[in-house]
């Protein structure tokens, strides 16, 4: 019966049970609400379509297809240091797609999350309501600009006019025109608005009487912004960084673009890298064979960033929920 | 510009003084460093308009003399002087249409009923919090399930594809299993991409309706879905609408599950050989094909240019680039309208 669970009972529903029997109009009722279930259920199915996919392809196979892990051993995966699916010796070691993926994150890190906190600060903070009614749609339509754009943005203007004149005219590195370091700035700046959006949505949620009670005791607003406001929101702060590394290790054009696919270990940013997600891109544009094992280890790796990513963001969601100072 | 709202308590010389010198000292590192902290923080806001003005002058620069008509209405080329995103703007369009047709309702659907109907139980707290971790799924994921399902379904009709056609007086309905590289695999994985935005948008619409507005119908002996259908939909259009817009404008844009899902790189012609809306009734055939059809897309376009080892297809990306922003910009430009137009027409 509907009308148990919800709280308002219209007048057809409490006519409908006085009179103990189901009319037409009821039913119809009935079955709008059983639509409308199921197209909530979609997205349920969606994430048990994708679980489901990933794991009959490289955990247990269906059938007679085989899995990628009943081909290649989860320790050869985990440990080995070469990955050549495309080489007539195949080695499947995902540290080097592990390596370049966190490269790439941990540039975009280091630029985006300081440099996105310090415009939240400034916008929540300092700017005038003015200010930060013309900058924050600046930072929306960041936020909206295809990845592919950034990735042209990366080669055709980052390695040629400031990576390589920076590092290698100036400081004598040999930089490779794709280079993880071109990625990295750019996904940076990517998350920036992402950063700054939640970030200052944290900070302004502290109550004004935080900040008064400083002033009152005689802080310069630089102690009450530093000391005072961003430890109160600092819940907020941490999950929108969760949120922007995993969307870092998930960003896929802009990465394949500027970063190239050469699958090395290296931690050299002005060398090419291939992370996981250009890997996979990398294969569907070639003409793999379905069921090879190099075929089936794009999903192997799609598990591995689909677990991460999951992993990052239920940890954020977490720390937002378990961490959070509530005032008043 | 900074310190209008709030006071800024300075430590007064005279507290200083009376303290000793060590503690004017002290005093004045600390107001450099609020001065350094402001300076940093302003810096680091003006850096990302400051990218955005370099993107766009950048854009602006490399596409220089290559957006044309010629570019707009041509079809890809080996010539960049030739090339042109013709093919690319119609397979756009068509997916589009599609994403929207399966997204849109759907979306709706399941916002109305996790607002308007779902019960407080454990199933719908799940729901809830499944839609929040869809949304950060990377794309490419997407991409693979839509590979997957849609483009082999999972291998389930064997190596040789067979065609299900079904005739419908004025043209057949040719529908291959699996259903391939096709037009309407790509706009199911869209669909499915989008749908956790749509979703959350409409239920932020349906959840600004006031209670009473319900409570009105209510006790005028509407049901509930009269309710909805009548009072919440309408009220709540206008916000529906705009999430709508700003969820398929992240739609156009993307480029990694377009290609998982097999769109081409390079293609001279169109979904269903439609080529001006006029097509659309007068080749009613080509419309029922153009799902069906093999099919790329302006990002995709654009990818084949970036990577192309030609150097001037650099100008012809540019010029690619410019048209995707433009179609954004129409469509961001579009909601924010009917944002606006909503907030100042509509009192509670």
């Amino acid at each position: 019966m509907t009308s148990a669970n919800t709280p308002l009972r219209t007048p057809a529903q409490s006519a409908e049970l006085l009179r103990g029997h189901v009319t037409v109009a009821a039913l119809k009722e009935r079955l709008i609400r059983g639509v409308l279930f199921l197209c909530a259920l979609v997205s349920v199915i969606t994430t048990l379509a994708i679980i489901f996919v990933l794991v009959t392809e490289s955990i247990v196979g269906v059938g007679s297809n085989t899995a990628f892990f009943q081909d290649v051993s989860v320790w050869e995966f985990l440990t080995e240091t070469r990955w050549t699916p495309q080489y007539a010796e195949q080695h499947f070691g995902i540290l080097p797609l592990l390596c370049g993926t966190l490269l790439v994150a941990g540039i975009a890190a280091l630029l985006g999350l300081p440099v996105g906190l310090a415009s939240a600060v400034y916008l929540s903070e300092y700017a005038s309501p003015r200010t930060r009614k013309n900058v924050k749609p600046i930072l929306e339509i960041l936020a909206g600009i295809p990845t592919i754009v950034y990735g042209y943005f990366a080669l055709v203007f980052v390695t040629p006019y400031l990576i390589r004149p920076v590092f290698q005219d100036l400081l004598g590195f040999n930089v490779s025109i794709y280079n993880a370091l071109s990625a990295g700035i750019v996904v940076g700046i990517m998350i920036i608005p992402m950063v700054s959006s939640m970030s200052e949505d944290a900070l302004r949620s502290v109550p004004r009487g935080l900040r008064e009670a400083g002033y009152a005791l005689g802080s310069t607003k630089f102690d009450v912004s530093a000391r005072v406001i961003l430890p109160a929101a600092i819940s907020g702060i941490l999950a929108s960084f969760l949120l922007a590394i995993s969307r870092a290790i998930g960003e896929t054009m802009a990465v394949t673009i500027a970063a190239g696919q050469s699958p090395t270990l290296t931690l050299n940013p002005f060398e090419s890298v291939q992370t996981m997600t250009s890997f996979i891109v990398n294969v569907s544009q070639g003409d793999t064979p379905v069921g090879t094992p190099s075929y089936k280890s794009l999903y192997a790796i799609a598990l591995t960033l689909f677990c991460m990513t999951l992993a990052m963001n239920l940890l954020s969601h977490f720390i937002m929920r378990r961490f959070r100072e509530v005032y008043e | 510009m900074s310190e209008q709202s709030q006071p800024v308590p300075h430590q007064s010389d005279e507290q200083s003084t009376v303290n000793g010198l060590q503690r004017t000292n002290a005093s004045r590192s600390k107001q450099r460093i609020g001065v350094a902290f402001e300076f940093a923080c302003r810096m680091s806001t003006w850096f990302s308009v400051a990218v955005l003005v370099v993107l766009l002058a950048g854009l602006i620069w490399k596409s220089w003399g290559w957006l044309d008509a010629d570019f707009l209405t041509n079809f890809d080329s080996r010539h960049p002087g030739e090339a042109g995103i013709w093919a690319g703007i119609w397979g756009s369009v068509w997916l589009m249409f599609f994403t929207m047709l399966f997204s849109v309702p759907i979306g709706i659907g399941a916002a109305i009923y996790l607002e308007e109907y779902a019960p407080p139980t454990r199933l719908t707290r799940f729901i809830q919090i499944n839609l929040s971790n869809l949304a950060g799924v990377p794309s490419i994921v997407y991409g693979i399930l839509g590979l997957t399902t849609f483009v082999r379904m999972f291998g389930a009709f064997g190596a040789n594809q067979k065609v299900l056609a079904i005739s419908l007086g004025f043209g057949n309905l040719r529908i291959p299993l699996p259903l391939d590289r096709t037009v309407l695999s790509a706009a199911l994985t869209l669909s499915l991409l989008i749908m956790p935005v749509v979703i959350v948008a409409a239920q932020e619409a349906l959840r600004a309706v006031p209670g009473s507005i319900r409570h009105g119908s209510f006790a005028l002996g509407a049901t509930k879905w009269q309710t909805i259908r009548h009072q919440v939909l309408p009220a709540s259009l206008p916000g529906i609408l705009t999430g709508v817009i700003l969820a398929v404008s992240r739609a156009i844009g993307e480029t990694a599950p377009l290609l998982m899902v097999g769109a081409f790189m390079f293609v001279t012609s169109t979904p269903g050989g439609i080529q001006n809306p006029v097509d659309l009734l007068t080749n009613p055939q080509g419309v029922l094909d153009a799902p069906f059809e093999p099919f790329t897309a302006i990002p995709i376009q654009i990818l084949n240019w970036v990577q192309h080892h030609k150097h001037e297809f650099e100008h012809v990306a540019a010029a690619g680039i410019i048209v995707l922003l433009v179609v954004l910009l129409v469509m961001n430009a579009s909601a924010v309208l009917l944002r606006n137009r909503y907030q100042s027409k509509v009192r509670w």
